[in-house]
């Protein structure tokens, strides 16, 4: 292969009616990756192309998009891989407001990340030194702390499309992270936020974000784990 | 878009988050970060291997103490350290990584349920506690947790493009909403810049695509000079192709490097180190195997390399405490490390210079600190031992934010800045008009690739007098071209391209004085080796360097080192 072509959403507010795809022809080189072509067409032939990148290495969740049909990290995804046919289509992640061409609004995002209080709790004074954790109590939040909020989970998600007010598998994620670590107190307040009207009862175990995640995690799994402890408070079987 | 704040943390890795709390935790309630990125997004992310500290939770580790580390970092340095500095790094370094833990920073763990430590390069005891491969990523993420609970305001895809400076005080900054592309005013009691390395102005370089330096082009344009920007660090071992960091915990675990005879050729640069000498060490250990025909791809395209072999450790140990090794491997190389060796070469990693600052954070500029990688205040020296890049932006961090609470409760700003605000705000829209209006052909990507390999190649690891002058020069002919360069992209919204055109002057200024830095400092220590002076001169440079920005260019001058209580010796292991 020597060329390819890149067929990428454009949408800039300030002079388009409408959102339209532009096709771009990229020189091929083995090893190439979404993002490398992004940048040739943007270094080359159009500087008005926007898109998020940061670390190019899969570990800072900037460059999230959905590459030919997938939710992809860009940086990662390699052309020859998304290929259909001769075209790699790159459109920015589905279900939010465009700012412009790939580049989304994830206020919504961050917000909900905020609102599961995600930071760990316990308000006894802690020893001089480290608290303490067994490898196998440490292991029990090993998945879920390698989350990178690249948004690809919450953009996924059938329940969030509906109402983004539903918390979302990626804050949801975050929360059971706390909720497992022994070192957290705060199970009940914990569990009344996920409880609560936009928390883990919106979840219907539909594993788009198991499939959507590019990290590997199981957002559904963590949304279990804490839909089953939500379920045993309501029903006045746990503390 | 006027924003207004006691304190305003530019950046939002770690030096700049825990600056934010350090500053709120101190009383300044009215705190606020601008940081290009989402915070979680920030550089930090990508640290792998550990942060040091001497917990002595090792059996091996168990007569560590933070004396011995100090001295490590000192050695590491190659005496250009200031020895009190590193006292400093090396004793908070077990309360500030306890407290991230109390945090819920999420380290490995001992059986005993203690952080667990591994070794790393140059350093006398394992030191180095870690959280995977991934530790960088933890303590991002906790700290960003911290900043999130404390209700820490964050301006995220805001840019910092000058500073703006009144009798002699730093007063606030020029911003652009990136998104809006609306250009605003910061003011402030006082700033910090936590603005991290200048990675990208080298070519292979392990940094991620954002890493210009500008942060050190803003201040140094503020008169604040830069110290001992010569000193770049190349890692022993970046991934051959797309140079991703392998982390130094693969050699810290066991891994072997290896030439194309088969041999562990450590064992002639570092014979007791072996794979766990220094970075400086090891790369151009690396390097030279290569020049003399004993590393793979000999001549072929991207370079050479040799192979850093795991496959000892077995998978269980791999998928253990190196996992993001395996997956980076399968995915950007189509290799696994369990079966197969990593190719990997040598690439620029760390910048050790930047923003001149003391223990506190506080620059000669009255209300401007530094942190972090863009600081240098200086701990690394003349080569920054692995694991001390994450301690220096925690332990440091915290400093400047306290520090600058102090500050500003005792000396906030008198008066109205707003006519110096505009007119700096002013001065930014004429250059975005001078880009866009420029009648040039320059384009700012073909610049900015031309001064990348001109950095690798003539101000890279191996340095000497004619090459440095052609580095150099090259550097300077790429700043006469930058006037030529036209942004032709016109939007407001997201415009990468004028940012990325605005960038290149700050990367240029920032070249020059790491290429004019090298070609006066006649002498090889820690990251700069000259092939024309191949000794340490102690008489004559066992000082820092300090470049100065002045209309026509750099100005260099020099300033003592720090002594307190270990006397230069040589560097052997």
């Amino acid at each position: 292969m020597k060329e390819f072509k890149l067929r990428v959403f454009r949408y800039d507010p300030e002079k388009d009616a409408q959102q339209h795809y532009e096709t771009y022809t990229v020189p091929y080189r083995e090893g190439m990756t979404v993002l490398e072509a992004l940048l040739w067409v943007f270094e080359n032939l159009d500087g008005s192309l926007a898109f998020r990148y940061s670390c190019r290495e899969a570990i800072c969740g900037s460059c999230a998009m959905y590459v030919s049909g997938s939710y992809r990290l860009a940086c990662r995804v390699q052309v020859k891989d998304a290929l259909e046919g001769d075209t790699v289509t790159v459109s920015p992640l589905p279900h939010m407001r465009v700012i412009k061409d790939l580049v989304v609004d994830q206020t919504k995002l961050w917000e909900n990340y905020a609102r599961v209080k995600p930071w760990l709790i316990n308000d006894e004074p802690p020893p001089e030194r480290e608290r303490r954790q067994s490898p196998a109590d440490r292991a029990k939040y090993n998945k879920e702390i390698d989350c990178i909020l690249c948004g690809s989970c919450f953009s996924s998600c059938p329940s969030g499309a509906n109402n983004d007010e539903y918390l979302g598998p990626h804050a949801l994620n975050w929360a059971n992270r706390f909720f497992v670590d022994t070192r957290d107190t705060a199970d009940r307040e914990r569990l009344e936020i996920v409880a609560s009207e936009y928390g883990v009862f919106r979840c219907h175990t539909i594993f788009n974000c198991v499939e959507a995640c590019p990290k590997h995690l199981n957002p559904t799994e963590a949304i279990q784990n804490l839909k089953k402890a939500a379920m045993a408070y309501k029903l006045g079987l746990r503390k | 878009m006027k924003i207004k704040h006691r304190v305003a943390i530019v950046g939002g890795g770690l030096a700049g988050l825990r600056a934010a709390i350090a500053a709120y935790d101190g009383g300044v309630q009215d705190v606020a970060i601008i940081s290009q990125l989402p915070p979680v997004r920030s550089h930090s992310v990508a640290a792998a291997g550990g942060i040091n500290g001497s917990l002595a939770n090792h059996p091996d580790g168990r007569d560590d103490n933070w004396e011995k580390h100090a001295f490590d970092t000192i050695k590491g340095s190659d005496y250009l350290a200031d020895q009190d500095a590193a006292e400093v790094l090396a004793r908070e370094a077990v309360p500030v990584i306890v407290e991230t833990e109390h945090w819920g920073c999420p380290f490995s763990r001992n059986e005993d349920g203690t952080i667990a430590q591994r070794p790393f390069g140059g350093a006398g005891f394992p030191r180095t506690c870690y959280a995977a491969d991934k530790t960088g990523h933890a303590l991002l993420h906790t700290l960003y947790q911290q900043v999130v609970k404390r209700g820490i305001k964050v301006y995220t895809e805001h840019l910092v493009l000058t500073l703006a400076v009144a009798d002699g005080r730093a007063v606030g900054a020029v911003v652009m909403d990136i998104v809006s592309g609306e250009v605003g005013t910061v003011e402030a009691d006082a700033l910090l810049f936590a603005t991290g390395g200048a990675g990208k102005i080298y070519a292979h370089s392990t940094n991620n695509l954002l890493n210009t330096g500008l942060g050190m082009a803003i201040a140094y344009w503020a008169g604040v000079p830069l110290k001992d920007m010569e000193f770049i660090q190349f890692h022993p071992t970046g991934l051959w192709g797309t140079n991703i960091l392998m982390t130094e915990g693969c050699r810290g675990e066991g891994g072997y490097l290896v030439n194309n005879q088969g041999e562990r050729f450590m064992a002639r640069y570092a014979p007791k180190a072996m794979e766990l000498g220094p970075r400086d060490i090891v790369a151009r250990s690396i390097l030279t195997e290569i020049l003399e025909g004993r590393g793979f791809n000999q001549g072929g395209p991207g370079g050479g390399y040799v192979h850093l072999d795991l496959r000892h450790l077995g998978e269980a140990k791999i998928n253990e405490r190196l996992p993001e090794v395996r997956e980076i491997c399968k995915n950007f190389a189509g290799i696994d490390p369990v079966y197969q060796p990593i190719p990997v070469q040598p690439s620029q990693h760390y910048t050790m210079g930047g923003i001149s600052t003391d223990i506190n954070g506080a620059t000669v500029l009255k209300g401007l600190y530094a942190a972090g990688e863009c600081a240098c205040v200086s701990v690394h020296g003349a080569n920054r031992l692995g694991g001390n890049s994450l301690l220096d932006t925690i332990v440091f961090g915290k400093l400047a934010g306290q520090h600058m609470a102090r500050f500003v409760a005792e000396q906030p700003l008198q008066g109205s800045v707003d006519k110096l605000l505009e007119e700096k705000k002013a001065e930014v829209e004429r250059r975005f008009r001078e880009l866009f209006d420029n009648p040039g052909t320059e384009r700012e990507s073909a610049l900015r690739v031309e001064l990348q390999q001109n950095m690798f190649h003539n101000v890279g690891i191996f340095r000497q007098a004619d090459t440095l002058e052609a580095g150099l020069a090259k550097v300077r002919e790429l700043r006469e071209r930058y006037r030529n360069v036209k942004v032709h992209h016109t939007g407001r919204i997201y415009n990468m391209e004028l940012i990325r055109a605005y960038e290149l002057r700050g990367m240029l200024d920032v070249a020059e004085a790491i290429a004019a830095g090298a070609l006066a400092r006649k002498e090889s220590r820690g990251s700069h080796a000259r092939r024309d002076y191949p000794e340490r001169d102690d008489q004559n440079f066992l000082k820092h360097t300090l470049a100065f920005h002045t209309p026509e260019g750099v100005r260099l001058d020099y300033s003592p080192v720090t002594i307190t209580r270990f006397q230069p010796q040589a560097r052997k292991y």
